[in-house]
């Protein structure tokens, strides 16, 4: 029997990935204008194939790549109070929130999942840009928090991709509170010396950079990603002068000592598993193709 | 003088008529205008009740913005003795818009930090209008190592409109310094409390709030993003102030219901502005309950009360 037809997840998944089937066989590339065959751009982890410039990637499809098989689960993140505040811009938060669902098929802002990654067993968060611009509320601070007890549970080291505008206003106060509440989950794995990897991705802004993705024992970042507290365009009409060429990007924050790395996408795989090993004091990496690993247990018992 | 806020206008239009009266009435012996200015004051008296009853949230941004609200340097010569500025981040630089040090309250050794806006222009620019740099953030966090290490209770005075949006700050990496001032907060093994004098303006005021304890002023603000922020993006528009001042729940009661403050401390009639040596006492009597509430706590008592605090935040919302 094969070991991924007896696996479910993979294909429930599939069913409700969101580019499993593209509007357009063709993509433009936003930056050299490359017209990409669509299914070469997700082989290559939507990075385009001609200029490197890194697309957005949901975190399933992140995952399926990071993960050996593509297999992961996801660990549960606790619900929080609906829309606390009782929010009402021109739209409401609740109507918002109904909107960015259905566009997404995610119920929010971030992906907890555990799994392997070059047979090395990791927890790992993602947070989706395309939800309400990956926004941090309660239900992200829950997923953080969730993550490191998770972590701390299997002791296993924590990956997080980041990307945000920020807060998310339509909590108010609550949004900011949990730059000290995934804080608290941090030191958590900081205590059980388990390591906390930031991967920082287009765009990282506001309270998440000013709290969990700048607190790892390693910064990677993605090449040329947007990663700042205050916007370039605030700044702009703070200062009222125009920024240097690259201000706030990946490189630029590398030369100025808050990363420790720029990785591009397509390398990033390789290089976690690597750092992770060392970090966990466990064997090298057996490079190339590694053996097919065993599906999780729950999941073989429904076949 | 008073330096009047756009909804107390009607109020400076009264006050105004009885100064100009008694005014007259100086020049003029022969005038008798007691019963009409007492009319007027009445009327003024009656109309501040009014005004200040019930204030609108961006009302009570504009009061905790009052350029003549007491500020951290009031309630440091006021409060502390001994206090002995300490500065630098040992880095960089020293950041003015943060001030700290050692400092005896109620004649106990303390360490204190603040941010302090100025009071005049000069003031004001020194102090970059009490937008902290990430030095400001690195001094707090040394200053914060030196409490732990000595055993002294820290107290924060919170009062800006948040972090400085500016190219220095960002290349020195505030995001950074705002996250690592945060993380200290939470670990140090002191009693940790926190005041919110004026304005808690986001991540800046986060990086020192993140207390044991936090008191607000019954007309001072913590928020996410100041009203006119939120209005430019969720309303695209700057002069919706108001509504997103409503919206945000920034208020000393809203965040009392959430948990998020746990004292909020009465300002007399009128805002902290009119009545600053009033003000002032009442904040020394909360810090002083503040810090008799902790005492005794072991170092892993606080750190862990601290934790517990910040994870339950949120477990309720507000009521419809
Ligand atoms: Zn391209």
């Amino acid at each position: 029997m094969n070991w991924i037809s007896n696996y479910v997840r993979p294909t429930i998944n599939s069913i409700f990935s969101r580019r499993e089937v593209p509007e357009n066989l063709w993509h433009k590339c936003d930056e050299c204008g490359t017209m990409l065959f669509h299914r070469e751009l997700s082989d290559n982890l939507n990075v385009c194939t001609q200029c490197n410039h890194h697309m957005g990637i949901t975190p399933r499809d992140r995952f399926k790549a990071l993960f050996d098989g593509g297999i992961f689960v996801e660990v549960d993140v606790p619900e929080p109070v609906a829309d606390p505040l009782h929010f009402k811009d021109q739209k409401r938060y609740a109507d918002r929130m109904k909107a960015a669902t259905k566009a997404t098929g995610e119920k929010e802002a971030m992906l907890v999942v555990e799994g392997e990654m070059g047979r090395t067993p990791i927890v790992a968060a993602c947070q989706d840009f395309s939800f309400m611009a990956g926004s941090m509320g309660m239900y992200v601070g829950n997923a953080i928090i969730a993550a490191a007890e998770r972590a701390v549970e299997l002791k296993r080291p924590l990956i997080l991709f980041s990307a945000a505008g920020g807060a998310r206003m339509q909590e108010g106060i609550l949004s900011l509170m949990q730059m000290p509440r995934t804080t608290v989950a941090l030191q958590m794995l900081k205590e059980e010396g388990l390591p906390y990897i930031v991967v920082l991705t287009h765009p990282t802004t506001g309270g998440v950079t000013a709290s969990y993705a700048m607190l790892g024992d390693v910064h990677i970042a993605e090449p040329n990603a947007l990663i700042c507290f205050a916007g370039p365009r605030v700044i702009e009409q703070t200062i009222r002068e125009k920024l240097p060429e690259g201000f706030q990007r990946a490189e630029y924050l590398l030369e100025h000592g808050m990363l420790d790395r720029v990785t591009s996408r397509t390398q990033m795989k390789e290089e976690l598993i690597s750092i992770t090993r060392m970090l966990m004091r466990q064997e090298a990496p057996v490079k190339g193709d590694l053996p097919a690993p065993d599906a999780p247990v729950e999941q073989t018992k429904e076949t | 003088m008073t330096n009047y806020l756009d909804f107390e206008k009607p109020l400076a239009e009264i006050e105004g008529k009885a100064e100009e009266l008694r005014a007259m009435a100086r020049s003029n012996d022969e005038m008798d205008i007691s019963k009409e200015a007492a009319a007027l004051d009445q009327k003024a008296a009656d109309m501040l009740v009014d005004l200040y009853k019930d204030l609108t949230p961006w009302r009570k941004c504009q009061v905790a913005r009052h350029p003549q609200r007491p500020h951290c340097q009031d309630y440091i010569d006021a409060l502390f003795t001994e206090y002995t500025p300490l500065a630098g981040d040992r880095a960089f630089g020293d950041d003015h818009a943060v001030m700290g040090g050692l400092a005896r309250f109620d004649g106990k050794p303390v360490l204190v930090i603040g941010h302090e806006k100025g009071n005049d222009t000069k003031s004001r620019i020194e102090r970059n209008f009490g937008m902290a740099r990430p030095e400001g953030y690195r001094k707090a966090i040394r200053l914060m190592d030196m409490a732990d290490k000595f055993g002294l209770p820290v107290i924060t005075l919170v009062d800006t409109p948040g972090a400085y949006p500016g190219k220095g700050a960002e290349e020195r990496g505030q995001s950074e310094a705002i996250a690592r001032s945060t993380e200290k907060c939470l670990q140090i093994k002191v009693p940790l409390i926190s005041l919110i004098i004026g304005e808690g303006g986001s991540g800046g005021a986060v990086a020192f709030a993140t207390a044991n304890r936090l008191a607000m002023l019954e007309h001072s603000v913590y928020s996410v993003i100041s009203p006119e922020g939120c209005a430019s993006i969720l309303w695209k528009d700057a002069e919706k102030m108001r509504e997103a001042a409503e919206a945000l729940r920034l208020t000393a009661k809203d965040l009392a219901e959430l948990g998020i403050c746990d004292r909020v401390i009465p300002e007399p009639l009128g805002g902290a502005h009119r009545h600053r040596a009033d003000t002032i006492e009442l904040v020394k009597g909360a810090i002083e309950k503040m810090l008799a509430e902790l005492s005794g706590k072991s170092g892993d008592d606080l750190v862990k009360d601290r934790r517990q605090k910040f994870l339950t935040i949120g477990s309720r919302g507000l009521a419809a």
